[in-house]
């Protein structure tokens, strides 16, 4: 398929701006202006329509098939939350109007959208108080890792070392390093479980602290949380919770009983609010009680008379990590799916979640090899080094997967797991669903046997085949230019 | 329940299936630790979660006649704009992982890559970073990385609300801000000289600035450039229909909001933070990068690259922690810009300074009201120095159902009576006369 600029005939015209209504040209001096105009295309509207009908026709969503990708949450995104997103009340709404004069009751709607979600949020996770600026995951972590470095700050501690499990999501190390932390890596144990003891081993003076996932990468619940905490907490380090994998514990466990005392929660996996192929999410960050004046400018108070403000008086904070009040219209989309689901639907999220993780795996266990656990929670990981000594691996079976209508599975990932497969069905899928990709799984297994040429040389219904991805690192062509 | 398909008699066989109960799938969670019933309500149908949320965005004023920017516009989102970027293959998608199934946001992620570049006269962009502030402060880290030196120079006509976030990001890193004061509403040349020097990391500016004036720069890259420094600019991308490009000024990476290309205002998000840079720089540069390739028939197709910079890969020695980008404004804002097409976009960016300037002189006629910066050129936003101060103008214009601009005081002390104004296509002409007129009458 051409891309856009070779499809551009010179003169086409698509959307015609507004009238400039006889205003005088404006009078800017000439060596401020450019020199020729930027070479957009030049397409009909309909020529534009086309062509990203025609993208969307190549691109594999939630709404197109299932989509078990691991660690993501790739669960059902309610059309009912496009809707409300698009209200003129909340899309058109200037973020500087609350910092004008008597500004702040002029978006008392918006505002308590951010104060409902805040409370939401600290009932689910158990924490004191919320900010939900944070505009991705990692920018949660970020966050929370300057949250970590402000309170050893103000208490004079030196803090060095921030502690990381080797099954942890890459942005944990990335984020603890960007925040001026040395990373230091704890090994798992043979139960896929940080190992205590070597956790023990690593403290001293100079840890600020552990992030973690519970459950982790490998869908399992880490039943000595408590312990892991006391010990942290022995040293005045602080618990992070990476919350990328908080959908089985909705309404059944919460972080800060753990004993977690920063939390971040994907507002775009947990709270179904869309991926958009790659963004935009949310990521607010929740924190226990000691941490709230290190919470980043601003946070939404309630006044006396009910009335919502911004504060922006807060001595200890972190200070800015966005510009506004965080993705407004993500948060809006999650507040929505809360308001849908209530207490007991949240529970429900988290049941179903399990229990489909849990029948995809115990279906598949014959055929992959499970390294670790007996019951996992929302996802489960196989890994596919049986397969692979017939010369099939994780990724030709991702490959074959594709043609049968699925999207894989997140593959090579945690690298605790030769060939790993995470699957994470979510509880949107029904067992109708998971039953065919169950047996296209099986028939793969078997195929990985018998004829496993079948499964190295998919896909083969797909709009490409397997790409060049040496090629384009050694030769890179990252952009059409004129 | 809402969004679970299986019925409590499936869940039951699929529990008989696996020898399981309920119970047994959460007993790795200790006792302890289990917690009671949420205090949350229950559940609401969906027409009554729409109706509460309707009632909930009626308590906000979104229906002001705004001459309010500071960095985020109120432009025209033609028709097409959301009914492309609404269909479901792109935007309940994941990040593209799996290429062979991900062709479409891939190709529309290098299109956007390409036109980015185009508009900015630079030779690669990234897949987007989350605004237009983390995407400033993810050019100083890089020229952090690329130059190894400690000090970064921002002049203060760069947007205050950046400036406080890349305060927050640095301030615990052992980097050097400086912020220099500008002149008559431009960078002061001699101020940034002072700082100027082999400890030099980069200098940022943006143009418009946040006073809305015009500047060029070709000075200030080749004032860097000679100390080993780069240069940074952020700029207004709808601007770039009339003004002249970063590129051809001699910046080294080039970032901005990208919230005026057809992405609503929406309180503040999801916005869109775009960067571009040089080719010897892109190893350096944060966040996903697509590029094109070809498979093994030799069609062409695309994928995630160079990915060995990125966080799954090199973890805490990576160039960013950046996981996603913002795929679905980059979409967006791609959309737009192919529909408005090569004369579209300067015809827009010169209705925008057109009609600004309309507005500029009708309101200069107002008795005591002038230009704070009356030598310089502005595009679409000017600061206008009234008698009294902004903040009581504002505030009587809001009850005649304006918002009359931003008041500067807010992030500069000393300037209570200046009022940033800025004017769009979508602002017409009565409305200016009609602005200009409450204006002078509430003096």
């Amino acid at each position: 398929m051409k891309v856009i600029f070779e499809k551009s005939v010179p003169g086409r015209r698509g959307v015609r701006p507004a009238r400039q209504e006889g205003c005088p040209p404006p009078q800017i001096g000439p060596r401020l202006l450019r020199d020729r105009p930027a070479e957009l295309p030049e397409l009909s509207e309909l020529d534009v329509v086309r062509h990203f009908t025609e993208l969307s026709r190549r691109n594999f969503g939630v709404d197109s098939g299932f989509y078990p990708l691991g660690s993501c949450t790739m669960k059902y995104n309610p059309k009912m939350a496009e809707q409300i997103a698009a209200y003129a009340g909340f899309s058109s709404l200037h973020p500087l109007l609350p910092q004008l004069p008597g500004g702040e009751m002029l978006v008392q709607g918006a505002l308590a959208v951010l104060h409902e979600m805040d409370l939401a949020l600290r009932e689910i996770c158990g924490m004191a108080a919320f900010t939900l600026q944070p505009l991705a995951g990692a920018h949660g972590e970020l966050t929370g890792a300057m949250i970590i470095a402000a309170y050893h700050n103000h208490r004079g501690n030196r803090k060095t070392t921030i502690l990381i499990p080797d099954s942890a999501h890459g942005t944990n190390p990335a984020s603890a390093a960007i925040a001026g932390y040395q990373v230091q890596v704890i090994p798992s144990d043979a139960d896929g479980h940080m190992d205590v003891e070597a956790l023990r081993a690593a403290l001293s003076d100079h840890v600020a602290g552990l992030m973690l996932t519970n459950p982790n990468t490998l869908g399992l619940f880490d039943p000595h949380i408590r312990q892991i905490s006391d010990l942290v907490h022995g040293v005045d380090g602080l618990m992070y919770y990476d919350g990328a994998n908080l959908n089985p514990l909705l309404g059944r466990c919460r972080p800060g009983d753990m004993g977690f005392d920063i939390v971040h929660v994907n507002l775009h996996k947990t709270f179904a609010t869309p991926h958009g192929g790659g963004g935009p999410g949310a990521g607010p960050v929740g924190v226990c009680e000691k941490l709230v004046k290190y919470l980043p400018i601003s946070l939404v108070g309630e006044g006396q008379d009910g009335s919502y403000f911004l504060d922006y008086g807060r001595p200890k904070s972190i200070g800015y990590i966005a510009p506004f009040y965080g993705n407004f219209s993500v948060i809006l989309r999650a507040y929505a799916y809360i308001l849908t689901l209530g207490r007991e639907g949240l529970r429900r999220v988290a049941e179903n979640a399990t229990l489909n993780a849990n029948y995809v795996m115990e279906n598949l266990r014959p055929y992959y090899d499970l390294p670790y656990g007996s019951i996992c929670k929302h996802e489960c990981v196989f890994s596919a080094r049986r397969q692979a000594k017939r010369g099939v691996r994780a990724l030709d079976i991702a490959k074959a997967l594709i043609d049968r209508g699925f999207h894989p599975p997140t593959v090579y990932f945690p690298l605790t797991v030769p060939e790993a497969m995470m699957i994470e069905p979510t509880e949107t899928e029904s067992k109708e669903t998971l039953d065919a990709f169950i047996e296209a799984m099986i028939e793969i297994a078997r195929l990985a046997e018998t004829r496993p040429e079948d499964i190295t040389r998919c896909p083969t219904t797909t709009v490409v085949g397997r790409l060049d991805e040496t090629r384009a690192a050694r030769q890179p062509d990252l952009a059409s230019l004129k | 329940m809402p969004y679970i398909a299986n019925t409590p008699e499936q869940q039951e066989a699929m529990l008989r299936q696996i020898g399981r109960s309920l119970e047994e799938l959460f007993s790795d969670v200790p006792p302890d630790l289990r917690c009671p019933a949420l205090n949350i309500p229950p559940g609401l149908t969906e027409q009554e979660v729409r109706n509460r949320l309707a009632s909930m965005a009626a308590r906000n004023k979104a229906d002001l006649i705004s001459f309010l920017g500071g960095g985020f516009y109120d432009h025209f989102i033609p028709a097409a704009v959301p009914a492309l970027v609404s269909r479901s293959e792109f935007y309940t998608a994941y990040t593209p992982y799996q290429p062979e199934t991900s062709q479409g946001i891939l190709q529309a992620i290098y299109e956007y890559q390409s036109t980015i570049c185009r508009l900015t006269d630079m030779e690669v962009a990234n897949a987007s970073l989350y605004d237009g502030g983390t995407a400033l402060y993810e050019a100083i880290m890089m020229a952090l990385r690329i130059t190894g030196r400690p000090r970064v120079v921002v002049d203060d006509t760069v947007s205050p609300i950046y400036r406080e976030m890349i305060r927050t990001y640095t301030s615990n890193l052992g980097i050097e801000l400086v912020e220099t004061p500008s002149r008559n509403g431009l960078p002061d040349r001699e101020e940034l000289r002072k700082h100027l020097n082999d400890r030099t990391a980069a200098v940022a500016v943006q143009n418009p600035n946040f006073f809305g004036c015009l500047d060029e720069f070709s000075d200030l890259s080749d004032l860097a450039h000679r100390c080993g420094a780069l240069l940074i600019v952020s700029c207004y991308p709808i601007s770039l229909g009339l003004v002249k490009t970063p590129g051809s000024m001699g910046a080294d990476i080039v970032v901005g909001e990208g919230q005026s290309l057809g992405i609503p205002l929406g309180f503040g998000g999801p916005y869109l933070g775009f960067m571009a840079t040089r080719r010897e720089y892109v190893r350096k540069m944060p966040g996903r990068i697509v590029g094109r390739t070809v498979d093994g028939k030799g069609q062409q197709g695309f994928v995630l690259t160079l990915q060995t910079r990125e966080q799954h890969i090199r973890r805490q020695k990576a160039t960013s922690n950046i996981c996603t980008n913002e795929g679905l404004c980059a979409l967006t804002a791609l959309v737009y810009l192919s529909l408005l097409g090569k004369q579209g976009l300067v015809e827009l960016a010169k209705t925008c300074a057109e009609k600004a300037s309309y507005a500029g002189q009708r309101l200069l006629k107002i008795p005591g009201v002038r230009m704070r910066f009356p030598k310089r050129y502005y595009f679409n936003e000017f600061v206008l120095e009234l008698p009294v101060a902004a903040d009581r103008i504002i505030h009587r214009l809001l009850e005649e159902r304006f918002a009359a601009g931003f008041p500067l005081v807010r992030y500069y002390p000393g300037m209570e009576k200046s009022l940033l104004v800025a004017v769009t296509e979508k602002r017409t002409k009565e409305e200016i006369n009609l602005f200009a007129h409450v204006l002078e009458v509430s003096l």
